[in-house]
């Protein structure tokens, strides 16, 4: 039991607990370990909005901040952009991927471009928007493979795509960035419906491949992946490093302003910024209940369909078109990536060469010490973010096992409340917090606020197998007379080391992704290869750019690997590959 | 000082820690660095230039090596950022041992810093070194956009407002800001500028905006009301609805930052990009950042200029440090690398002339790109108008383009 | 009226390894055949490859024949094949006369017409005015009658019966089991019962096929049929 909770040892009380009272204490530490920071961080952000901070002269509580943030100059564009840049690419990306599981679920791309997601999951946000950036630009990659024979002119055309004023380069963006994601969710949720049996049911009913999944798996599905969904819709919302990268600059997104705002050289604009962030969580609340409408009107409207019981055809185009549309989706993610990682062993590489015109390595050694020092950061952070977040799961998930309670609906709504509050609408306050206990710039800090955003994924990852876990089996080890903690490190971590490691694999590339937190939280001077990234984005030399992309998706991918491969060496058949699938 | 000298290898190096500064100042001066020893300084200072990022490196090697002081870069994207963490610090109470030692700064950043009460100071004039800045030829050294430092922040480098060109698309540039307009409209889609409040969008609009006010003169005030500011601005106004519809996107978008431009004008996008610093182009060129065809231009009646400082926090950790670390950044070698243009490219804020032998031959040496323009050839250097203009324009500019 | 359900020289195997031999029967109209064997012979995965919806890692062979149409190549949804699992799946989501509409063809159209369709259905079964009922407040019988009427709405040219009455009581069985072979009588449709209950097999009253593993000593055995009850009875 105790060794049960080794990753908890320095908390944990010497003696004096039952060991289940002990355990039954991990849940309520785990949202505590959520709840606290982004509550205190919310109010921290939610007194300025009303004109409450003392530090600069806002002494007394107004409206002078709403007035402010409302006459903003683009206000208007800002929220337009914000709605439909959010709305359309989470309506893109979740019906890209219900179209491609309805109509490919049977052929063999599923298959190939399913293991072809992982890697896309893994790579950081900002990596596949600036690699995105880079290909999709009147002077990226594609117009140089298409220049001059195309064009027919050796300097890029004068349009506007990158970037566009309506956000369309950043909806596209968060939907390569999401779709695997939505993907992954998806198919992990098939084993626990059923969706084998059911869909053979509609089909013995003379139902098409297209019109059975959607008329009977969908309906068991989408409660299992309602909350991501509503994730997805709340990062999409809120996106800043991304819309740094591909959104407009002329009014931005409104996070991207409310960050503009809370560093504004002139401090008074502290106050709307707040205002902005409390708009913001607003807007992310809106949109959910908004999708939530959609949704009951979605699911009425379907049922009556289904009452007429049309069959749907065959599918095969539909397959085929969703199959291409996918390809091109993990194309530009991966596309992207791979062409920044060009840039970085070039040394000229000017429209309209298909490829660089000079090679040097020289960035890479140039940058070698740089690059080491936010790689062994970004690694340190990630392995303790992510190592926690497993081990708070795995503790979560025992005591419930061992208590033999479900968390409840609400429970879970908690659990994913990081990934549904915007991180700008808390991460001030959560910085004056910090500051005010002396963490702020720690390293404790920063896996902190870390574990708020890696415990949800790791959680999402790991819920599933390690419930799906045959219960006989565990019965009967306790009959043989093995006692909890023994059934848990010889039976279940065993049996489930690979979805363990694949959701550690998940936490790392999470912690790896985070922007605003490591800034926020780490005062600046923990810097990381995404910090790094992002800072040096500013400087827009690609070629450093690329050092610093690839590195940023190859540490999350060589984690991934590790994960994958490691099992399969250490136990090369059996439960491991069962419990896994 | 003999302590430094056994230290230094290097001939040149060797002449110039010698060198004496300031009379006087020697025993608090020495106290500062026997505390400095052992102390690790913060330093935040934006991270987009990695040549930039390379010398500062480089400093911090220096400043281990002779006073035992560790230098972390503390790498920024916006320098506003720094001001939010040392703001976020006092709201939290952080009196002492803040998180920012010293921090790469001007303007508006500093003007918004020192009246919140941010700064640790005055400390310039115990610095040795400073008596070595050219405090009359560069009046910008203390006063930053018509605020006068106050001895809060220690002179560290030059900027002068230019364009680099792309000679072998726009062989001929404008000589006027007035000219500019009839060459953007002969080439549509090729000129922009980086959207304000990006601090060369801005120097762009304020470079228009003192050749074609009424009465240069009143932009050395605050602005007094919006009367005044209405009849200043109005030709601006009309000058940039004139320029707009030829620029890149046709005026619908711009880039977000002047390296963004760099990079639009290396990939053909655009034909100019603006600069802070006269000898960026050559170092461009020189790291395969811009074609070797990339020129710098200046108009004959002067481009505005201003002077870039490095200020300490009021809660700083290491304050002794950091005043160490200021006191060598204006040392004669400390200047002379970073005007190098195959290091930095930075122009002095030092007197050139009135140093000692070794310090010119330093200075003297130094070499020169086809992209480089000597001080005569750069013209006069017009002087910033006061922030409070500058606050006003680029609201009222993000009011009028932005939406 | 439909023609009989032929398997052709059927066998199927995964990774090289045969499930079971060859096999050919025949299901008349109106009749059940009775495939039983031990469990992991592959009897689950026989109904798979007859519907369509065997997985791709199989290697299977034989043909599948209504009538005179060979049904092999076709995609699942134009078998006309249905199916009834020992798990009724009744889809959750939906109200009874919901899933009855689920089955019942496009082509009758207009919502009355569908309803009244239904209300006969659910008539005849002893459910009427279960129509708006969740499906999750029905008995396990009446779940499982309904999950027919579902399959014969959707009038299939042949039955598949995957152990249908695993999950019901004993005293549930035997009236759930008349129920169902009546309607297979009833609707003239070929039938095909897999169970390891013999109990299932005789009142299916038709042929019993033992599905013997692939790979035994005496091959010819392994795939002859043995019958344990009386010659097929006829019916009226």
């Amino acid at each position: 039991m105790a060794e049960a909770l080794q990753p908890l040892g320095r908390d944990a009380p010497k003696a004096g607990f039952p060991a289940r009272g002990l355990l039954g204490w991990v849940p309520a530490l785990t949202l505590a370990t959520f709840l606290l920071p982004i509550c205190v961080g919310l109010l921290g952000t939610w007194l300025p909005a009303f004109g409450y901070l003392p530090a600069i002269g806002g002494a007394a509580f107004s409206l002078e901040p709403w007035r402010a943030l409302f006459a903003s100059p683009g206000f208007e564009r800002m929220l337009a952009l914000t709605i439909t840049s959010g709305f359309l690419s989470t309506a893109i990306a979740f019906c890209l991927t219900i179209w491609f599981v309805a109509a490919c679920h049977e052929t063999r791309l599923f298959a190939a471009l399913r293991r072809l997601m992982t890697p896309l999951l893994a790579v950081p946000h900002v990596a596949v928007a600036i690699g995105l950036a880079f290909l999709l630009a009147p002077s990226g990659f594609f117009f140089r493979l298409a220049a001059p024979w195309l064009t027919g002119s050796e300097i890029p055309p004068d349009l506007a795509i990158l970037p566009d004023p309506y956000g369309l380069a950043l909806a596209l963006g968060l939907v390569v960035k999401e779709v695997p994601f939505l993907l992954l969710i998806t198919i992990g949720a098939l084993d626990q419906v059923g969706a084998k049996q059911r869909l053979a049911t509609a089909r013995g009913l003379g139902y098409g491949p297209i019109a059975a999944w959607m008329k009977t798996v969908l309906p068991a599905v989408y409660p299992q992946i309602r909350l991501p969904v509503y994730a997805v819709l709340a990062y999409a919302l809120s996106v800043v490093d991304m819309a740094m990268v591909l959104g407009p600059g002329t009014p931005p997104t409104l996070a991207v302003q409310i960050l503009r705002w809370f560093n504004d050289p002139d401090l008074s604009m502290r106050f709307a910024a707040s205002a902005g962030a409390c708009l913001q969580l607003g807007l992310v609340v809106l949109g959910i209940a908004l999708w939530h409408g959609f949704e009951c009107i979605a699911i009425h409207q379907a049922r009556a369909a289904s009452f007429a019981g049309r069959r749907g055809g065959s599918g095969k185009v539909q397959a085929r078109a969703a199959g291409l549309a996918m390809a091109v989706v993990v194309a530009l993610g991966l596309g992207g990536i791979a062409v920044m990682a060009v840039w970085s062993v070039a040394r000229r590489w000017r429209f309209p060469d298909a490829w660089p015109s000079a090679w040097s390595l020289e960035t890479w050694s140039r940058h070698l010490d740089g690059v080491a020092i936010s790689g062994w950061t970004t690694l340190g952070l990630g392995l303790a973010a992510a190592g926690l977040a497993v081990a708070l799961t795995l503790g979560c998930l025992e005591s419930e096992q061992r208590v033999g309670r479900r968390p409840t609906h609400r429970a879970l709504w908690l659990l994913y409340l990081p990934l549904l509050v915007p991180q700008i609408a808390f991460l001030f306050g959560a910085q004056v917090l910090a500051f005010r206990l002396g963490w702020a710039g720690t390293w404790a800090a920063v896996v902190w606020s870390h574990l708020l955003f890696t415990l949800p994924y790791a959680f999402l990852a790991l819920a599933d197998p390690y419930r799906a876990l045959d219960e006989r089996l565990l019965r009967t080890a306790r009959c043989l007379g093995a006692s909890p903690a023994r059934v848990f490190w010889r039976i279940k971590l065993p049996l489930l080391l690979r979805p363990v490691l694949i959701s550690f694999a998940v936490a790392f590339s999470v912690s790896v992704a985070q922007y605003l937190p490591t800034l926020f939280i780490g005062a600046g001077r923990v810097a990381t290869l995404t910090t790094e990234a992002v800072a040096l984005s500013s400087g827009a030399d690609r070629r450093v750019l690329g050092v610093y992309t690839f590195l940023q998706a190859a540490l999350p991918l060589a984690i991934f690997a590790l994960a994958i491969g490691l099992p399969g060496r250490l136990r090369p058949f059996g439960p491991a590959r069962e419990a896994g699938k | 000082m003999m302590k430094r000298v056994i230290n230094v290898c290097a001939a040149a190096a060797l002449a110039l820690a010698a060198q004496t500064p300031g009379a006087g100042a020697g025993t608090a001066w020495e106290g500062v660095l026997a505390e400095a020893k052992g102390q690790t300084v913060y330093w935040n200072a934006w991270a987009g230039d990695e040549r930039i990022n390379a010398y500062i490196a480089w400093v911090g090697e220096e400043m281990r090596r002779r006073h035992g002081v560790e230098v972390v870069h503390v790498k920024v994207a916006d320098t506003a950022e720094v001001v939010t963490r040392v703001l976020a610090e006092k709201v939290a109470g952080t009196a002492e041992g803040g998180s920012v030692d010293l921090v790469w700064i001007n303007g508006e950043n500093f003007a918004a810093m020192r009246d919140n009460g941010l700064l640790f100071g005055p400390f310039v004039e115990g610095l040795p070194n400073f008596a070595l800045v050219d405090v009359e030829g560069k009046p910008s050294t203390t006063v930053d956009f018509t605020i006068p430092t106050e001895g809060l922040e220690a002179p560290w480098g030059m900027a002068k407002f230019n364009f680099i060109h792309d000679s072998a698309r726009a062989p001929e540039m404008p000589a006027t800001m007035a000219a500019l307009v009839d060459w953007t409209a002969a080439r549509p889609g090729r000129f922009a500028y980086p959207a304000p409040p990006d601090f060369l969008g801005s120097t762009f609009l304020k470079q228009a905006l003192v050749e074609l006010t009424p009465d240069p003169g009143k932009l050395q005030q605050p602005v007094t009301g919006d009367p005044a500011f209405e009849t200043a601005t109005a030709p601006l106004w009309a000058y940039l609805d004139a320029l707009h519809p030829h620029l890149w996107r046709g005026g619908q978008a711009f880039p977000a930052s002047g390296p963004a431009q760099r990079q639009l004008l290396d990939d053909g996008e655009v034909d100019v990009t603006l600069s802070f610093y006269p000898s960026e182009a050559a170092s461009f060129i020189a790291n395969g950042l811009l074609p070797d065809s990339a020129r710098v231009h200046v108009f004959a009646s002067g481009t505005i200029g201003n002077t870039h400082f490095v200020a300490i926090p009021f809660n700083a950790s290491a304050k002794a440090g950091a005043q160490a670390v200021a006191n060598f950044l204006i040392s004669p070698e400390a200047q002379a690398r970073k005007q190098n243009i195959e290091i930095w490219g930075d122009d002095t804020v030092l007197a050139v002339e009135r140093l000692d032998e070794p310090g010119r031959a330093l200075f003297a040496a130094l070499p020169r790109g086809p992209a480089t323009l000597s001080p005569e050839e750069l013209g006069p250097t017009l002087l910033e108008p006061h922030p409070s203009w500058m606050t006003r324009i680029e609201a009222e500019w993000l009011r009028r383009y932005s939406r | 009226m439909t023609g009989a359900l032929r398997l052709q020289g059927v066998s199927l195997s995964l990774v090289g390894r045969n499930l079971f031999q060859r096999l050919d029967l025949v299901a008349e109209p109106g009749q059940t055949v009775t495939v039983m064997g031990p469990s992991g012979c592959g009897k689950s995965s026989l109904l798979a490859y007859i519907c369509g919806t065997l997985d791709r890692a199989f290697v299977a062979t034989g043909s599948v024949l209504i009538g005179d149409s060979d049904v092999t190549g076709l995609p699942p949804e134009r078998r006309g094949i249905g199916i009834i699992f020992q798990d009724d799946l009744l889809f959750p989501h939906l109200s009874v006369a919901e899933n009855l509409a689920f089955g019942l063809p496009a082509s009758l159209r207009g919502r009355k017409a569908r309803l009244g369709r239904i209300e006969a259905a659910l008539a005849d079964a002893g459910l009427s005015g279960f129509g708006d009922r969740d499906p999750a407040t029905l008995s396990g019988g009446q779940r499982a009658r309904v999950a027919l009427l579902r399959t014969l709405l959707s009038e299939p040219r042949a039955l598949l019966l995957d152990e249908p009455f695993a999950k019901l009581d004993i005293g549930l069985r035997t009236r759930i089991r008349a129920f169902v072979f009546d309607h297979v009588r009833d609707y003239g449709l070929p039938a095909l019962l897999v169970t390891h209950d013999p109990a299932d097999a005789e009142a299916a009253a038709g042929q019993v096929i033992t599905l013997a593993p692939a790979g035994n000593d005496d091959p010819e055995e392994a795939a002859a049929w043995t019958p344990t009850s009386p010659s097929p009875v006829r019916l009226p």
